[in-house]
């Protein structure tokens, strides 16, 4: 109760300090999702940045510098995004045979 | 231009048939590569997406090895066609990989079940074909 009365007051006389809490409660909702592709010992290499160039529409450099880091770091994001754009993308991945998963991105990265 | 003798055509129109029998139950273990989980930390996430997916999957999957059985006598693919079967044998790497529990040391030359030199063959023609698609 204390508590509850204390915000209230806040927000009538202090609106600077209620703008905050605010704030961080809208960036933590609208969070990115990242995409993430797996390594795994099945796909190819040269198909996985086939499927990046022809999903992503990226260049062969950046296909091939982020299959590397796949086969190499055990894993690379992809891309990333509003939670249902990284859905439609982890579906398209999997239409493809990739091992992607998607997971919401930690504050600060 | 698809150069494949008779031996290997007949492969190519035989296996989509026997994977497809397989995917009449989609959540049979053996199949798990086909239908990976979407959400890396959240199994409930996960198992929502697999309920509104997994039947677009499966048309998606089924589709590929259609072509590929269709196709398989072919001697020329329309890009689609040779896009399904890149879609195709990547399908038929995943699950016999799987069932061979592969993994990136294992050596070509020493492998020597059937299943194996199929797995083996399945990679040799698959890039081929990204071969032909990446310089189209």
């Amino acid at each position: 109760m204390p508590p509850a009365s204390a915000t209230t007051a806040s927000t009538t006389t202090a609106p600077v300090e209620t703008a905050k809490p605010d704030t961080t409660v809208a960036v933590d909702l609208d969070r990115p999702w990242k995409v993430i592709v797996w390594n795994d010992p099945i796909n190819l290499m040269s198909y996985v940045a086939f499927v990046f160039r022809k999903l992503f529409g990226f260049s062969k450099e950046k296909a091939n510098k982020l299959m590397l880091d796949v086969h190499l770091k055990g894993k690379a994001v992809v891309s990333s995004g509003p939670r249902e754009k990284a859905e439609l993308d982890v579906f398209r991945l999997h239409e493809h045979g990739l091992w992607a998963t998607m997971e919401q991105d930690d504050m600060g990265t | 231009m698809v150069n494949l003798s008779p031996g290997e055509r007949s492969m190519l129109r035989q296996l989509p048939a026997e994977l497809k029998a397989l995917l009449a139950e989609p959540d049979d273990p053996g199949l798990r590569r086909l239908f990976p989980p979407a959400y890396s930390d959240d199994d409930e996430a996960s198992a929502e997406y697999r309920r509104l997916m997994q039947s677009d999957l499966l048309e998606h999957h089924a589709a590929a090895l259609d072509t590929l059985e269709r196709t398989s006598y072919a001697t020329e693919l329309s890009p689609d066609e040779a896009q399904a079967w890149l879609s195709a044998l990547n399908q038929l790497r995943l699950v016999l990989g799987t069932r061979l529990d592969v993994s990136e040391d294992d050596d070509p030359t020493t492998m020597e079940s059937p299943e194996q030199q199929i797995y083996y063959y399945l990679g040799y023609l698959q890039e081929h074909v990204v071969d032909a698609l990446g310089e189209a």
